[in-house]
């Protein structure tokens, strides 16, 4: 249910974001989604790629701090207040998200990538809830 | 004004009242102080070999492990219920550097600052600010005691809250400023921003400062803000020493006057410890010789200086010693602050998180100093909790050591420069222009 994300700290210089992408570019990791997030001196950059193992290994043997996350890959409908209803769910069990970004796949629904803090208790409250995650399997086929 | 009588004293008389004063310490040392007792006998020096000034050459060294290694007390030479006073200044292993002073100290160490004040223009009509940190630090207390000996009125209104300072400065008529050089041009520069044009707002016409090197350009900023017709005069010592008022400037800014008659000083090659000849650059070394509670002697003070003996023009007889030219170690001095890298490794090392690399920065903003601690993650994480946690942890660690506020800025492993041999970990940018 859950799928592994790769977080990267990175000092707000110039160039250091490029320099990340360079060594993914280099080894053939495809980045699905990304986030930064940034504070005046460094951001942490969150990305879904489609190899993420293997993301984290020749980032580190690039020197960055990287390390893998578990986050959730929530399917949106296309209608409106979809978002708001799986949120619902979530926040009735008194679950704190701590971040979300979006995921942009050519599908019928959106997808929102999403880190909580319970997170196997987030995860049974979307199965039961009827409600589409994405799998690590589905996100290495994209 | 001429202070003291002393200070006028021929050679001869100097020299005479000199040696008399140091055997005299060096009988009481040897006696009470078993640690320099110890090092007397290992080179097999009495207290009776001392026969004239230049014997002074045969006593060993006191250094600054020589006071860590006998934490708190074990070089003074009195009971501690002869104490009257302990100050502390920091240390590198976070034991501090302990002084203390008899009720015969305190007397000494009022008149030495009351000459070194007169001899940078204080008057009894002086309203004087002491913008100091007061507390262990022997800066503030130290100039306390010596203006109010002189009869200047004291405001001691130690360090922080510029706005307020300045308020107390215009409105109590504040003539007589005490304080770091870069602090004192930090109040000029808030003065400014709040409107007040220190200049024709304010009657300060002296400066004493002391606690940091005051270099030519930074007299000259002083100027340029509080006044050409503002005596700026910079003043030396060290707590270990006293605190304030071994030496200080006359109008003349023609080096810092000791006075002799309380501290003899020497100059040695830092490497060899042997004593160079006058006028020759070298460490400086400082006997104390009408010392009670601690009486140091030959304490290398690592300040780099030469001397000169010539009266100067003031009518003052003393030896003067030039501004300081650097340090003999690698000891910074951050907003009046004696910081050692070593002090800085030990809190980068003691937080979780974080390699064992860092480098430190120091610049200057404005007219104050800024310190940057650059460390190294050692651990990869997804929470700006646990990067803000890091950060916070190793300010608040350093503003315990240090008692400074420092930038953290934290970076990816294997950023900051690695090196073979000895670690160039200091990056000091304050240039002078």
């Amino acid at each position: 249910m859950t799928v592994n994300q790769l977080s990267v700290f990175i000092e707000n210089r110039q160039g250091r974001l490029g320099e990340v992408l360079k060594v993914l570019k280099d080894n053939d990791v495809n980045i699905l989604s990304i986030s930064l997030a940034d504070t005046t001196e460094y951001g942490l950059l969150r990305l879904i790629v489609n190899n993420p193992e293997h993301g984290r290994d020749v980032l580190l043997e690039a020197g960055f701090s990287s390390m893998l996350t578990e986050v959730l890959i929530i399917k949106v409908p296309h209608v409106a207040g979809a978002l708001q209803n799986i949120l619902s769910l979530i926040a009735e069990k008194n679950i704190s998200i701590e971040y979300m970004y979006g995921l942009s796949v050519e599908s019928e629904d959106a997808s929102i990538v999403m880190k909580t803090n319970q997170l196997d208790l987030a995860c049974s409250i979307l199965k039961s809830g009827h409600i589409d995650t994405m799998t690590s399997q589905e996100i290495a086929s994209l | 004004m001429i202070w003291s009588k002393e200070e006028t004293l021929s050679r001869e008389e100097m020299e005479a009242l000199q040696l008399e004063r140091l055997k005299e310490t060096v009988q009481r040392v040897y006696e009470r102080v078993e640690p320099y007792r110890k090092k007397m006998d290992e080179k097999g020096v009495k207290p009776e070999d001392i026969k004239s000034l230049k014997d002074l050459s045969k006593l060993p060294f006191v250094t600054k492990q020589d006071m860590r290694d006998n934490y708190p007390f074990g070089l003074f030479a009195v009971p501690k219920d002869e104490l009257v006073r302990i100050h502390a200044s920091s240390g590198t292993t976070g034991k501090p550097t302990v002084v203390g002073y008899t009720k015969g100290d305190m007397d000494v160490w009022t008149e030495c600052v009351s000459r070194i004040a007169c001899a940078g223009g204080a008057q009894p009509s002086d309203v004087a600010q002491i913008c100091f940190g007061y507390g262990m630090f022997t800066g503030a207390l130290g100039l306390h005691y010596g203006l109010e000996n002189i009869g200047a009125a004291i405001v001691p209104s130690s360090t922080g809250n510029s706005e307020k300072q300045l308020m107390y400065m215009k409105d109590f008529g504040t003539t007589l400023l005490v304080a770091t050089p870069s602090y004192a041009l930090r109040l000029a520069e808030v003065a400014r921003e709040i409107g007040i044009d220190p200049q024709r707002d304010l009657k300060v016409k002296i400066g004493l400062v002391g606690s940091e090197l005051l270099t030519d350009a930074m007299r000259e900023e002083m100027h340029k803000y509080w006044g050409n017709d503002m005596l700026v005069t910079s003043n030396y010592g060290m707590s270990e020493l006293m605190g304030p008022g071994v030496s200080g400037e006359c109008e003349y800014i023609n080096g810092m006057h000791i006075n002799e008659d309380y501290f003899i000083p020497e100059i040695i090659n830092p490497q060899t410890g042997e004593v160079l000849p006058e006028g020759e650059w070298g460490e400086l070394v400082i006997t104390c010789i009408k010392k009670e509670a601690l009486p140091l002697i030959r304490y290398r003070t690592k300040d780099i200086t030469r001397l000169h003996y010539e009266p100067c023009k003031c009518g003052r007889t003393t030896c003067r010693m030039e501004n300081l030219s650097g340090r003999s170690d690698d000891m910074l001095k951050i907003r009046g602050v004696n910081v050692f890298p070593s002090q800085i490794e030990e809190v980068v090392l003691s937080v979780d998180g974080l390699g064992p690399h860092y480098e430190i920065i120091v610049e200057r903003d404005g007219y104050s100093d800024k310190l940057t601690v650059r460390v190294e993650l050692a651990k990869a994480t997804d929470s700006f909790k646990e990067l803000e946690a890091i950060e916070k942890n190793v300010r608040s660690k350093l503003k315990i050591v240090l008692g400074l506020d420092a930038k953290v800025k934290l970076e990816s492993p294997n950023t900051l420069a690695r090196f073979e041999g000895k670690a160039k970990r200091v990056r000091d940018l304050r240039k002078e222009s």
